[in-house]
């Protein structure tokens, strides 16, 4: 008699062809696993170290898209801060830093975001680590249960994305403006980039196909959200790309104005 | 007379009861794809190897095995495209072995008899339909499905885990759904059942379906992730749908 036990499920249940090896795969599989977790990690420490830090995220006029909007009357009152603009809806007495209280929605989007939920289930929960690659879990109920059933929320970050693309767009176009005087520093140039790759990023999501004009079935009878669709469709299959670049972007985003705010670097101006 | 090429094969051999991998060292010619190359193994060495195949050409879907560990086509394969160690042939890996390279891959068919048919309006006879190619085009992608069950196979949610066979059609079903949910004169809504029956929250999207696809459908990005975000519309967006009602109130013409 067989007895079934654990380990004799998925590629070894009884019936499939009975092949020791996990996987037949001789190719470098894992390097996509591997460098997404990589980056990803490096990202989030990053991440977590600015959010926390609370200084150095203002340097006229750049203000760091870590801390943007800023909220709390903290802006303006810590070291590399001064001048920043805030709206002052919470008070120094708000334990966390402005970059925590913000935090939720750009990382909500991208937490959501139909391209990372591949990358971080292959890279972070080897579910699985890569195609024909069993994954080391027995038990697997997908996005059915919470807190994964939580993704399905993803059109309400977008939403969110889009408000805080507006903000950004505000904060790069406030970087032509020294002073009063109009002019171009290479702080300049990294935030428009900054602002150019999020909208780009969230133009491309897929929620944002679906709401533009995904969800109809006559396109012939609503012409101007099929060319809606069709745009964002041609963007779309370049959401993966548009990620990472804004991902990493967003970052060196912050260090540079870290960096100048610290007085580490010096802004070149273009005049 | 220079010497003739040959490759290292290693073919699975045997059943659902056991077997093994049996090494051959086979001839080979330029161009030739793996299923050529099978095709001498057995008229050469191996006369009682099992094969399922049809076309040759990449459209009935019948030489599905797993090429070095990879979902692949055996007529579509180029042995010039694999690197130049043994090349090893197992069956689809997901399914109840038969014979050596020929798998039960029955469990689809039986899934086929759940997804809902097309379904016209009922005063619209044959004759009558008439569409926009635009209206057309997305459900045009997924009839170029041939079912080749590499999809199926590939996917972690079945292959890794025989409990999910019974709740979960998988991407080849995803997409004969998208067909007809998308498609302008079909009047079901599949997005409950396709949810709730056919396990399309199972999927976590990490997008093999589409990798190993032979016919190039992007079954990820417009058929399962679509669908997701039109079943997130019924069942996860009360905002959205509060607003949708408001817009299609009685007096209003419906948006679809």
């Amino acid at each position: 008699m067989t007895i079934r036990t654990a380990k004799a499920s998925g590629i070894r249940s009884p019936g499939r062809a009975a092949i020791a090896a996990r996987t037949l795969r001789a190719d470098r599989w894992w390097a996509y696993p591997a460098t997404t977790f990589t980056v990803l990690l490096a990202f989030v420490g990053y991440a977590a170290y600015a959010a926390v830090v609370n200084r150095d995220y203002y340097a006229a006029p750049y203000l760091s898209p870590f801390y943007s909007p800023c909220l709390s009357y903290h802006c303006g009152m810590v070291a590399g801060s001064a001048g920043a603009p805030h709206l002052g809806w919470f008070g120094t007495w708000w334990i966390v830093t402005p970059a925590v209280i913000i935090l939720i929605f750009p990382l909500g989007f991208r937490l959501t975001c139909y391209y990372y939920r591949k990358a971080y289930y292959r890279s972070w929960w080897l579910s699985p680590p890569g195609c024909a690659v069993p994954e080391p879990r027995h038990r697997y109920t997908g996005e059915t249960r919470f807190p994964l059933i939580g993704q399905n929320v993803h059109r309400y970050f977008f939403y969110a994305a889009l408000a805080f693309n507006v903000i950004l767009t505000w904060d790069a176009i406030a970087a032509f403006d020294f002073g009063g005087h109009i002019g171009i520093g290479a702080g300049t140039g990294v935030l428009v980039i900054n602002a150019v790759l999020l909208w780009l990023y969230s133009l491309s999501c897929h929620a944002c196909r679906h709401v533009v004009g995904g969800r109809i079935n006559h396109f012939s009878k609503h012409p101007v959200r099929y060319k809606a669709w069709t745009f964002v469709s041609r963007l779309n299959p370049y959401h993966a790309n548009f990620a990472w670049a804004s991902l990493v972007w967003v970052a060196l985003t912050d260090l540079y104005i870290r960096l100048v705010a610290s007085g580490v670097i010096h802004d070149p101006r273009v005049f | 007379m220079a010497d003739q090429a040959t490759r290292q094969l290693r073919v699975w051999r045997g059943d659902a009861a056991g077997g093994g991998l049996a090494d051959y060292t086979v001839p080979v010619h330029e161009g030739e794809v793996v299923l050529d190359v099978l095709h001498r193994l057995q008229a050469t060495q191996a006369n009682d190897l099992a094969i399922r195949w049809n076309c040759k050409a990449g459209k009935c879907g019948s030489c599905s095995a797993e090429i070095n560990g990879r979902p692949k086509l055996l007529c579509m394969t180029r042995l010039s495209a694999l690197p130049r160690r043994p090349v090893t042939i197992t069956p689809l890996r997901t399914y109840p072995g038969i014979r050596d390279l020929v798998t039960d891959v029955s469990a689809n068919y039986g899934w086929a008899l759940h997804v809902p048919s097309f379904s016209p309006p009922e005063d619209l006879k044959p004759g009558g339909y008439r569409m926009d190619q635009a209206d057309i085009d997305r459900s045009q992608e997924f009839r170029q499905c041939i079912e080749c069950w590499l999809c199926q196979d590939v996917c972690h949610v079945i292959r890794d885990h025989d409990d999910n066979k019974p709740t979960y059609a998988g991407p080849r079903y995803f997409i004969r759904h998208a067909e007809l949910d998308m498609h302008p004169l079909d009047t079901g809504d599949r997005r409950q059942a396709l949810r709730e029956e056919h396990g399309l929250g199972l999927c976590n999207i990490t997008k093999c379906c589409t990798e190993v696809c032979p016919a190039g459908i992007k079954i990820t990005d417009n058929a399962i992730i679509p669908m997701k975000e039109r079943s997130a519309d019924q069942r996860y967006d009360p905002l959205g749908r509060v607003l949708r009602s408001w817009r299609h109130r009685e007096g209003r013409p419906p948006a679809g």
